[in-house]
């Protein structure tokens, strides 16, 4: 449903990105003429010590902040070229959001919360529903559409979260941490999840980890430190 | 079309979660309602009582109805008129003309001391003596309870307002005028005009009673039609024997009841004003609080693609919504315990006690909602530009 991304050239392109914060009167450098990029169909793992700067890079790559120089280009489309209305748009159109503390909306049961990005296209109700049911059965959650998130695990609370993340069909799946707050095997649900979506489904996903063990299940890694991006090998 | 469709989606949405989530900040939220509720309760139950007094001393007076008093006189007590002035009065043209003369009656106009009910106090209850045409110039006068008094006669009849305000009101008693006790025979009602809060006796007695000559404050006429006026007026004013102005007497009594209620107004407007501040600051603690505590859900509706404008308008009408809640509730609370309630007042143009009940209007309860919805827009408006502005990533950060 999204418009096709240009095939030659990778789908991300990080370049020369730099991002400094500004605490008080002190700066903090957390990334420094940084490169990467991603290839469409890519299962990327994003590794690093906490503090590195894992968030802020991919918070960069989903258009939720800007770089203080360098630019980021998904599709070939340059962000830094877009209004914040205009990124705001953008980012319903081609990201899908997945947060380490899931982010559910409390007061909406499973189905209502998969619908929210939803509420941001043309689609009729109709076909809203069809939408959401389809990402349910994808996550393997058909039968708590509607329970409300209370009322349910962190696994199956992350599994909502990922339908919500894939029901506009996004060019891009971003995870910051998706299983951090999971116990193993709830994680490896998780991941078992991510990883069909990506193999099955053909889908580009970059997440967060520093757990090893996550990481694994990528195609690929790279190690965030001192600011800049190292693509060793995991042991 | 469809852009703005979509957009109004998008704010229903965002606002709908704001609303449910009130349940969870219900303290806060409550607070802010019963601010309001207070500031629209004292709104509009103070300016009910100037809305009640002003009715009664003019709402109810018809346009045919005029007064005549002494050039200069703003008030009846200052207003002096002999004899034949208010035969010449009464032979003007443009007046009703019966089968016993024109409808006009000569007045006199007294201050009685009777006990207050409620107090036990003696206040100043005012008294007048009326000629024959008197009920036939105010045609919406009615005995309820007893007779009319015998012209000729020591008696007085009271107005309805009087009897239930004033102790020993009642057909049977007495009340104390000059050196003497006067009968009281009958309870009259004038269609809750300011008349109900006096007493009523033949003019000829009371000039006796308080030696007061051969002499009249006031001429109370009744005009053929409305349109007479000018004609009734002009006649009168250009009459070389007499110094006298002419009146409608709604206007005459809307002006002798303007300082009290634009008194009344003023200090309602007053005191609602000022705890209208406090409303405010209250609005816009709670919506701070909202917006605070809906950081993260704010943040990861923006990080889905939710617009500034949607997180604005929410908060807004969030905002909104408690601010017209807390409005119905103080307008209604208003209504219940004040609309009809009687009191009584010293209208200071006559010094004397006037009985009127407050009018909780329904231009009263709109006016009261309004100033619900302006709190809530300037309470919501800070807060809500605040939520607009939050940056997402550290939003998302906050846990
Ligand atoms: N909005 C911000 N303002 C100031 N400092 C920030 C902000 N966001 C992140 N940082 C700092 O940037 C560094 C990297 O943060 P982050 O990207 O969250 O690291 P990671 O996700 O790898 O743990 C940290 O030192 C953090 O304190
Ligand atoms: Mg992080």
């Amino acid at each position: 449903m999204n418009e096709p991304t240009k095939t030659n050239g990778p789908l991300v392109n990080v370049d020369g990105v730099e991002k400094v914060f500004r605490r008080g009167s002190e700066d903090i450098h957390v990334l420094r003429d940084l490169h990467l990029k991603v290839p469409a169909g890519e299962f990327l793992a994003l590794m690093g010590p906490s503090g590195s700067g894992k968030s802020t890079l991919l918070n960069l790559i989903g258009g939720l902040d800007r770089p203080t120089r360098g630019s980021v280009s998904i599709g070939g489309e340059r962000l830094d070229g877009l209004s914040d209305r205009l990124l705001a748009g953008w980012r319903a159109r081609h990201i899908g959001f997945v947060f380490q503390l899931y982010n559910l909306m409390p007061t909406l049961n499973a189905e209502r919360n998969v619908e929210l990005p939803l509420l941001l296209t043309h689609l009729t109700k109709a076909e809203r529903r069809k939408h959401v049911a389809a990402a349910l059965e994808m996550v393997g959650l058909s039968h708590r559409a509607k329970h409300f998130p209370r009322t349910m695990s962190g696994g199956e609370q992350q599994r909502v979260g990922i339908a919500r993340g894939i029901v506009t069909d996004p060019t891009l799946l971003l995870c910051d941490e998706p299983t951090g707050d999971l116990d193993r095997k709830a994680g490896d649900g998780i991941l078992d999840l991510l990883q069909a979506l990506n193999r099955e489904h053909g889908k580009t996903i970059i997440m967060v980890t520093h757990d090893p063990h996550a990481s694994a299940r990528a195609l690929r890694t790279v190690h965030l430190d001192k600011g800049q991006l190292s693509a060793e090998a995991v042991a | 079309m469809a852009g703005l469709f979509k957009w109004f989606l998008q704010v229903a949405s965002v606002t709908k979660f704001g609303l449910l989530s009130i349940p969870q900040r219900r303290g806060s939220a409550l607070a802010s309602v019963i601010g309001i509720a207070g500031v629209v309760a004292v709104l509009v139950s103070v300016l009910s009582m100037a809305t009640g007094f002003r009715q009664t001393m003019s709402g109810t007076i018809p346009p045919d109805a005029v007064i005549v008093l002494r050039n200069g006189a703003d008030s009846e007590m200052v207003s002096g008129l002999s004899r034949p002035e208010t035969r010449l009065i009464a032979d003007a043209p443009g007046l009703v003309r019966g089968s016993d003369g024109p409808l006009a009656s000569a007045e006199l106009f007294v201050i009685v001391d009777l006990p207050k009910r409620s107090t036990g106090t003696d206040v100043n209850v005012p008294m007048r003596g009326v000629e024959r045409a008197a009920f036939q110039v105010r045609d919406k006068l009615k005995m309820v309870e007893g007779r009319a008094f015998e012209f000729g006669k020591n008696e007085v009849i009271v107005g309805t307002a009087a009897a239930s305000q004033f102790a020993g009101m009642q057909v049977g008693g007495k009340i104390k005028v000059g050196r003497e006790q006067w009968p009281i025979v009958g309870v009259f009602s004038a269609n809750g005009a300011a008349a109900e809060s006096e007493v009523w006796t033949d003019a000829t007695m009371l000039q006796g009673a308080f030696n007061r000559g051969d002499s009249f404050q006031a001429v109370y006429g009744k005009l053929a039609t409305p349109g007479a006026f000018n004609q009734f007026k002009d006649s009168l004013t250009t009459n070389p024997q007499l110094d006298v102005k002419v009146e409608r007497q709604a206007d005459f009594n809307e002006s002798q009841s303007a300082a009290m209620t634009k008194m009344i107004d003023t200090l309602g407007i007053l005191i609602a004003g000022l705890m209208a501040v406090g409303a405010v600051f209250g609005a816009l603690n709670t919506m701070y609080n909202a917006v605070s505590a809906r950081t993260r859900e704010i943040a990861t509706l923006r990080a889905l693609g939710f617009g500034r404008g949607s997180v604005v308008v929410s908060v807004m009408i969030e905002s909104l919504a408690l601010a017209l809640i807390g409005g119905l509730i103080g307008a209604a609370l208003a209504y219940l315990f004040f609309n009809g309630h009687r009191t009584s007042t010293m209208n200071f143009q006559s010094f004397s006690q006037v009985s009127f009940a407050f009018a909780v209007t329904p231009a009263l309860l709109v006016k009261g909602i309004t100033w619900a919805a302006i709190i809530g827009v300037v309470g919501g408006i800070f807060p809500a530009v605040r939520a607009a502005r939050l940056p997402i990533a550290s939003a998302l950060r906050e846990l």
